[in-house]
Protein backbone atom coordinates (compact mmCIF):
# COMPACT_ATOMS: atom_id res chain seq x y z
CA UNK A 1 0.00 0.00 0.00
CA UNK A 2 2.25 3.30 -1.25
CA UNK A 3 1.49 6.61 0.14
CA UNK A 4 -2.20 7.60 0.29
CA UNK A 5 -1.53 10.91 0.91
CA UNK A 6 -3.02 12.57 -2.79
CA UNK A 7 -5.92 14.48 -2.45
CA UNK A 8 -7.69 12.46 -5.29
CA UNK A 9 -8.73 9.45 -3.32
CA UNK A 10 -8.77 6.36 -5.04
CA UNK A 11 -12.13 5.00 -6.38
CA UNK A 12 -14.15 4.42 -3.42
CA UNK A 13 -14.90 0.53 -3.16
CA UNK A 14 -18.14 -0.56 -3.57
CA UNK A 15 -17.81 -4.18 -1.71
CA UNK A 16 -15.49 -5.37 0.46
CA UNK A 17 -14.12 -8.10 -2.17
CA UNK A 18 -11.87 -5.48 -3.66
CA UNK A 19 -10.13 -5.02 -0.83
CA UNK A 20 -7.06 -7.18 -0.35
CA UNK A 21 -7.07 -10.29 1.55
CA UNK A 22 -4.84 -10.40 4.96
CA UNK A 23 -2.61 -13.12 5.87
CA UNK A 24 -0.59 -13.82 8.67
CA UNK A 25 2.40 -15.59 10.15
CA UNK A 26 3.55 -15.70 13.66
CA UNK A 27 7.01 -15.04 14.94
CA UNK A 28 7.53 -17.20 18.14
CA UNK A 29 10.36 -17.71 20.86
CA UNK A 30 11.45 -16.58 24.47
CA UNK A 31 12.18 -13.53 25.79
CA UNK A 32 14.98 -11.69 24.23
CA UNK A 33 15.21 -14.07 21.43
CA UNK A 34 14.93 -11.16 18.55
CA UNK A 35 11.28 -11.72 17.88
CA UNK A 36 10.90 -8.21 17.16
CA UNK A 37 14.16 -8.02 15.81
CA UNK A 38 13.08 -10.50 13.29
CA UNK A 39 9.75 -8.47 11.99
CA UNK A 40 11.52 -5.27 12.14
CA UNK A 41 14.15 -6.72 9.58
CA UNK A 42 11.99 -8.06 6.75
CA UNK A 43 8.81 -4.95 7.46
CA UNK A 44 7.83 -2.42 5.07
CA UNK A 45 6.78 -0.42 7.87
CA UNK A 46 8.43 0.07 11.15
CA UNK A 47 6.84 -2.34 13.20
CA UNK A 48 3.59 -1.15 15.20
CA UNK A 49 3.02 -1.71 18.90
CA UNK A 50 -0.24 -2.03 19.59
CA UNK A 51 -2.49 -4.25 22.82
CA UNK A 52 -5.34 -6.07 23.98
CA UNK A 53 -6.97 -5.91 27.01
CA UNK A 54 -8.41 -8.89 28.15
CA UNK A 55 -11.62 -8.76 30.76
CA UNK A 56 -14.11 -10.75 31.71
CA UNK A 57 -15.56 -10.28 28.37
CA UNK A 58 -12.84 -12.38 27.19
CA UNK A 59 -14.84 -14.89 29.10
CA UNK A 60 -18.33 -14.41 27.99
CA UNK A 61 -19.67 -11.77 29.82
CA UNK A 62 -21.44 -9.33 27.42
CA UNK A 63 -20.90 -5.96 29.23
CA UNK A 64 -18.46 -4.60 31.47
CA UNK A 65 -19.90 -1.30 32.28
CA UNK A 66 -20.56 -0.91 36.06
CA UNK A 67 -18.60 -3.90 36.93
CA UNK A 68 -16.54 -2.69 39.89
CA UNK A 69 -14.10 -5.21 40.14
CA UNK A 70 -13.12 -5.97 36.66
CA UNK A 71 -9.62 -7.25 36.11
CA UNK A 72 -7.79 -6.97 33.37
CA UNK A 73 -4.57 -7.61 31.57
CA UNK A 74 -3.06 -6.17 29.27
CA UNK A 75 -1.21 -7.69 26.14
CA UNK A 76 1.35 -6.00 24.19
CA UNK A 77 2.12 -6.94 20.37
CA UNK A 78 4.77 -5.65 18.01
CA UNK A 79 3.51 -6.32 14.39
CA UNK A 80 4.85 -5.46 10.79
CA UNK A 81 3.43 -5.57 7.52
CA UNK A 82 4.72 -6.99 3.77
CA UNK A 83 2.69 -5.66 0.86
CA UNK A 84 2.63 -8.81 -1.48
CA UNK A 85 0.49 -7.35 -4.69
CA UNK A 86 -2.43 -5.79 -4.83
CA UNK A 87 -4.37 -8.55 -3.93
CA UNK A 88 -2.39 -9.81 -0.50
CA UNK A 89 -1.15 -8.28 3.07
CA UNK A 90 1.12 -10.48 4.68
CA UNK A 91 1.31 -9.44 8.56
CA UNK A 92 4.24 -10.45 11.21
CA UNK A 93 3.08 -11.02 14.72
CA UNK A 94 5.46 -11.45 16.75
CA UNK A 95 4.00 -13.19 20.19
CA UNK A 96 3.82 -12.25 23.45
CA UNK A 97 6.86 -14.65 25.04
CA UNK A 98 5.28 -14.78 28.61
CA UNK A 99 3.20 -18.03 28.93
CA UNK A 100 0.22 -16.50 31.13
CA UNK A 101 -0.66 -14.88 27.97
CA UNK A 102 -1.52 -18.36 26.21
CA UNK A 103 -4.45 -17.36 25.61
CA UNK A 104 -3.57 -14.44 23.52
CA UNK A 105 -2.08 -16.82 21.15
CA UNK A 106 -5.30 -18.84 20.49
CA UNK A 107 -6.49 -15.63 18.54
CA UNK A 108 -3.37 -14.98 16.70
CA UNK A 109 -3.45 -18.18 15.45
CA UNK A 110 -6.50 -17.78 14.32
CA UNK A 111 -6.22 -17.90 10.10
CA UNK A 112 -1.88 -17.46 11.08
CA UNK A 113 -0.49 -19.50 7.91
CA UNK A 114 2.13 -20.60 10.31
CA UNK A 115 4.78 -19.65 12.58
CA UNK A 116 8.38 -19.18 12.99
CA UNK A 117 9.81 -20.50 16.81
CA UNK A 118 13.00 -18.22 16.90
CA UNK A 119 15.65 -19.92 19.02
CA UNK A 120 18.03 -18.23 21.21
CA UNK A 121 21.10 -21.08 21.93
CA UNK A 122 21.99 -19.26 25.23
CA UNK A 123 18.88 -20.50 26.32
CA UNK A 124 17.30 -22.82 24.13
CA UNK A 125 15.05 -24.16 26.67
CA UNK A 126 13.04 -21.12 26.40
CA UNK A 127 11.80 -21.68 22.92
CA UNK A 128 10.11 -25.08 24.03
CA UNK A 129 7.16 -24.11 24.72
CA UNK A 130 6.20 -22.61 21.80
CA UNK A 131 7.63 -25.77 19.80
CA UNK A 132 5.11 -27.59 22.14
CA UNK A 133 1.92 -25.41 21.44
CA UNK A 134 2.53 -25.12 17.35
CA UNK A 135 2.56 -28.88 17.44
CA UNK A 136 -0.02 -29.43 19.69
CA UNK A 137 -2.31 -27.18 17.57
CA UNK A 138 -1.17 -28.41 14.36
CA UNK A 139 -0.22 -25.15 12.91
CA UNK A 140 3.25 -25.86 10.85
CA UNK A 141 6.23 -23.95 11.89
CA UNK A 142 9.75 -23.82 11.49
CA UNK A 143 12.83 -23.19 13.84
CA UNK A 144 15.17 -20.56 13.35
CA UNK A 145 18.11 -20.60 15.39
CA UNK A 146 19.26 -17.01 15.81
CA UNK A 147 22.76 -16.75 15.69
CA UNK A 148 24.18 -14.02 18.38
CA UNK A 149 27.64 -12.68 18.66
CA UNK A 150 29.53 -14.65 21.08
CA UNK A 151 26.77 -17.37 21.71
CA UNK A 152 27.81 -21.08 21.06
CA UNK A 153 27.46 -22.14 17.56
CA UNK A 154 25.37 -25.13 17.43
CA UNK A 155 24.59 -27.22 13.90
CA UNK A 156 21.26 -27.61 12.91
CA UNK A 157 21.27 -31.59 13.51
CA UNK A 158 22.21 -30.54 17.02
CA UNK A 159 19.30 -28.30 17.35
CA UNK A 160 17.17 -30.40 16.36
CA UNK A 161 18.05 -33.23 18.48
CA UNK A 162 18.31 -30.62 21.83
CA UNK A 163 14.59 -30.10 20.81
CA UNK A 164 14.00 -33.70 19.83
CA UNK A 165 11.97 -32.85 16.55
CA UNK A 166 12.25 -35.21 13.55
CA UNK A 167 14.24 -33.96 9.96
CA UNK A 168 10.54 -33.08 8.39
CA UNK A 169 10.70 -29.99 10.58
CA UNK A 170 13.00 -27.28 8.75
CA UNK A 171 15.51 -25.54 11.26
CA UNK A 172 17.55 -22.83 9.88
CA UNK A 173 19.89 -21.07 11.50
CA UNK A 174 20.09 -16.91 10.60
CA UNK A 175 20.43 -13.23 11.58
CA UNK A 176 17.25 -11.75 12.52
CA UNK A 177 19.38 -8.25 11.85
CA UNK A 178 19.47 -8.68 8.65
CA UNK A 179 16.86 -8.54 6.01
CA UNK A 180 18.44 -11.17 4.07
CA UNK A 181 18.38 -13.65 6.84
CA UNK A 182 15.15 -12.61 7.54
CA UNK A 183 13.85 -13.18 4.29
CA UNK A 184 15.35 -16.61 4.10
CA UNK A 185 13.57 -17.92 7.04
CA UNK A 186 10.24 -16.88 5.91
CA UNK A 187 10.57 -18.24 3.07
CA UNK A 188 11.52 -21.55 4.42
CA UNK A 189 8.36 -21.43 6.38
CA UNK A 190 5.85 -20.67 3.18
CA UNK A 191 7.75 -23.80 1.87
CA UNK A 192 6.96 -26.20 4.77
CA UNK A 193 3.60 -25.06 4.83
CA UNK A 194 3.29 -25.81 0.47
CA UNK A 195 5.31 -29.03 1.23
CA UNK A 196 2.40 -30.22 4.49
CA UNK A 197 -0.07 -29.75 1.63
CA UNK A 198 1.66 -31.94 -0.90
CA UNK A 199 2.16 -29.36 -3.61
CA UNK A 200 5.65 -28.20 -4.98
CA UNK A 201 6.63 -24.41 -5.00
CA UNK A 202 6.92 -23.51 -8.62
CA UNK A 203 10.67 -21.97 -8.97
CA UNK A 204 10.87 -18.41 -7.95
CA UNK A 205 13.66 -15.75 -9.17
CA UNK B 1 -21.17 25.24 42.25
CA UNK B 2 -20.41 21.83 44.68
CA UNK B 3 -17.00 23.27 46.73
CA UNK B 4 -15.43 19.57 47.78
CA UNK B 5 -11.93 21.36 49.29
CA UNK B 6 -8.88 19.57 48.60
CA UNK B 7 -10.77 16.00 48.51
CA UNK B 8 -11.68 14.23 45.14
CA UNK B 9 -14.04 11.68 44.23
CA UNK B 10 -11.29 9.75 42.97
CA UNK B 11 -8.35 8.32 44.56
CA UNK B 12 -5.44 5.88 43.55
CA UNK B 13 -8.05 2.87 44.61
CA UNK B 14 -10.25 3.91 41.91
CA UNK B 15 -7.91 2.90 39.36
CA UNK B 16 -7.54 4.45 36.13
CA UNK B 17 -10.17 6.94 34.95
CA UNK B 18 -10.12 6.02 31.51
CA UNK B 19 -11.15 2.63 31.60
CA UNK B 20 -10.41 1.17 28.32
CA UNK B 21 -14.03 0.64 26.97
CA UNK B 22 -15.08 3.83 28.06
CA UNK B 23 -14.82 5.17 24.26
CA UNK B 24 -17.24 2.64 23.20
CA UNK B 25 -19.73 3.58 26.05
CA UNK B 26 -19.01 0.21 28.44
CA UNK B 27 -20.19 -1.87 24.86
CA UNK B 28 -17.35 -4.83 24.69
CA UNK B 29 -19.08 -6.64 21.08
CA UNK B 30 -18.65 -4.87 17.96
CA UNK B 31 -22.46 -5.59 16.89
CA UNK B 32 -22.94 -7.87 14.01
CA UNK B 33 -19.67 -8.65 13.03
CA UNK B 34 -16.48 -10.08 14.20
CA UNK B 35 -13.62 -8.71 13.24
CA UNK B 36 -9.94 -10.02 13.53
CA UNK B 37 -6.77 -7.87 14.29
CA UNK B 38 -6.02 -8.70 10.63
CA UNK B 39 -9.80 -7.63 8.88
CA UNK B 40 -9.01 -4.87 6.76
CA UNK B 41 -11.28 -2.41 6.27
CA UNK B 42 -11.31 0.96 4.10
CA UNK B 43 -14.02 4.12 4.01
CA UNK B 44 -16.89 3.23 1.76
CA UNK B 45 -18.22 7.09 1.64
CA UNK B 46 -16.59 10.33 1.28
CA UNK B 47 -19.53 11.76 3.21
CA UNK B 48 -21.18 10.52 6.07
CA UNK B 49 -23.47 12.62 8.85
CA UNK B 50 -20.47 13.33 11.72
CA UNK B 51 -22.34 14.89 14.14
CA UNK B 52 -23.64 11.39 14.85
CA UNK B 53 -20.05 10.16 15.33
CA UNK B 54 -17.57 10.55 18.20
CA UNK B 55 -14.19 12.04 17.62
CA UNK B 56 -12.87 8.59 17.88
CA UNK B 57 -14.77 7.70 14.98
CA UNK B 58 -13.87 10.57 12.26
CA UNK B 59 -10.42 9.31 13.14
CA UNK B 60 -10.93 6.41 12.23
CA UNK B 61 -12.76 7.24 8.78
CA UNK B 62 -9.84 9.43 7.99
CA UNK B 63 -7.16 6.73 8.64
CA UNK B 64 -8.92 3.96 6.48
CA UNK B 65 -9.50 6.55 3.51
CA UNK B 66 -7.10 3.66 2.21
CA UNK B 67 -6.98 -0.22 2.89
CA UNK B 68 -6.20 -0.54 6.72
CA UNK B 69 -6.17 -3.38 9.37
CA UNK B 70 -7.77 -3.43 12.49
CA UNK B 71 -4.03 -3.68 14.08
CA UNK B 72 -3.03 -1.00 12.48
CA UNK B 73 -5.39 1.40 13.63
CA UNK B 74 -5.02 0.44 17.09
CA UNK B 75 -1.89 1.19 17.09
CA UNK B 76 -1.98 4.14 15.56
CA UNK B 77 -5.25 5.28 17.63
CA UNK B 78 -3.25 4.03 20.73
CA UNK B 79 -6.24 1.94 21.90
CA UNK B 80 -6.54 -1.65 22.65
CA UNK B 81 -7.73 -3.61 19.80
CA UNK B 82 -11.33 -4.62 21.34
CA UNK B 83 -12.34 -1.05 21.84
CA UNK B 84 -11.31 -0.56 17.76
CA UNK B 85 -13.24 -3.40 16.53
CA UNK B 86 -16.47 -1.67 18.43
CA UNK B 87 -16.09 1.54 16.68
CA UNK B 88 -15.31 -0.24 13.83
CA UNK B 89 -18.74 -1.96 14.40
CA UNK B 90 -20.37 1.00 14.82
CA UNK B 91 -19.23 2.42 11.81
CA UNK B 92 -19.93 -0.56 9.58
CA UNK B 93 -23.69 -0.65 10.82
CA UNK B 94 -23.86 2.94 9.23
CA UNK B 95 -22.41 1.41 5.53
CA UNK B 96 -19.16 3.88 6.46
CA UNK B 97 -16.59 1.04 5.95
CA UNK B 98 -16.33 -1.97 4.16
CA UNK B 99 -14.41 -4.35 5.91
CA UNK B 100 -12.90 -7.78 4.71
CA UNK B 101 -11.90 -10.19 7.15
CA UNK B 102 -8.62 -12.55 6.74
CA UNK B 103 -8.37 -15.75 4.49
CA UNK B 104 -10.87 -18.36 6.26
CA UNK B 105 -8.64 -20.91 8.11
CA UNK B 106 -11.07 -23.45 6.97
CA UNK B 107 -10.14 -22.57 3.17
CA UNK B 108 -6.75 -22.07 4.42
CA UNK B 109 -4.10 -22.05 2.69
CA UNK B 110 -4.98 -21.44 -0.21
CA UNK B 111 -1.78 -22.37 -2.76
CA UNK B 112 -2.11 -19.59 -5.26
CA UNK B 113 -2.21 -17.11 -2.17
CA UNK B 114 0.81 -19.02 -0.52
CA UNK B 115 2.85 -18.88 -4.10
CA UNK B 116 2.01 -15.13 -4.02
CA UNK B 117 3.52 -14.91 -0.79
CA UNK B 118 6.51 -16.92 -1.27
CA UNK B 119 7.40 -14.46 -4.48
CA UNK B 120 6.37 -11.56 -2.51
CA UNK B 121 9.34 -12.18 0.42
CA UNK B 122 11.49 -13.39 -2.37
CA UNK B 123 11.52 -9.94 -4.32
CA UNK B 124 11.75 -7.72 -0.41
Amino acid sequence: MASADSETTADTPRSADELPLAVKLLIAGGFGAGKTTLVGSVSEITPLNTEEVMTEASLGVDDVAGVEAKTTTTVALDFGRITINDGVVLYLFGTPGQERFWFMWDELCHGALGAVVLADTRRLESCFPSVDFFEGRGIPFVVAVNQFDGAHHYTTDEVRGALDVGDDLPVVLCDARERESGKEVLRSLVLHVMSRMGAPAAATG
Amino acid sequence: MMTRGDSSWFDEAAGPLVRPYAVTGGRTRSGRTEFDMISLVVAARTETDRRTLDPEHLTILSLCRQPISVAELAAQLDLPMGVVKVLLGDLLDRGDILARAPAPVARLPELNVLQAVLDGISRL
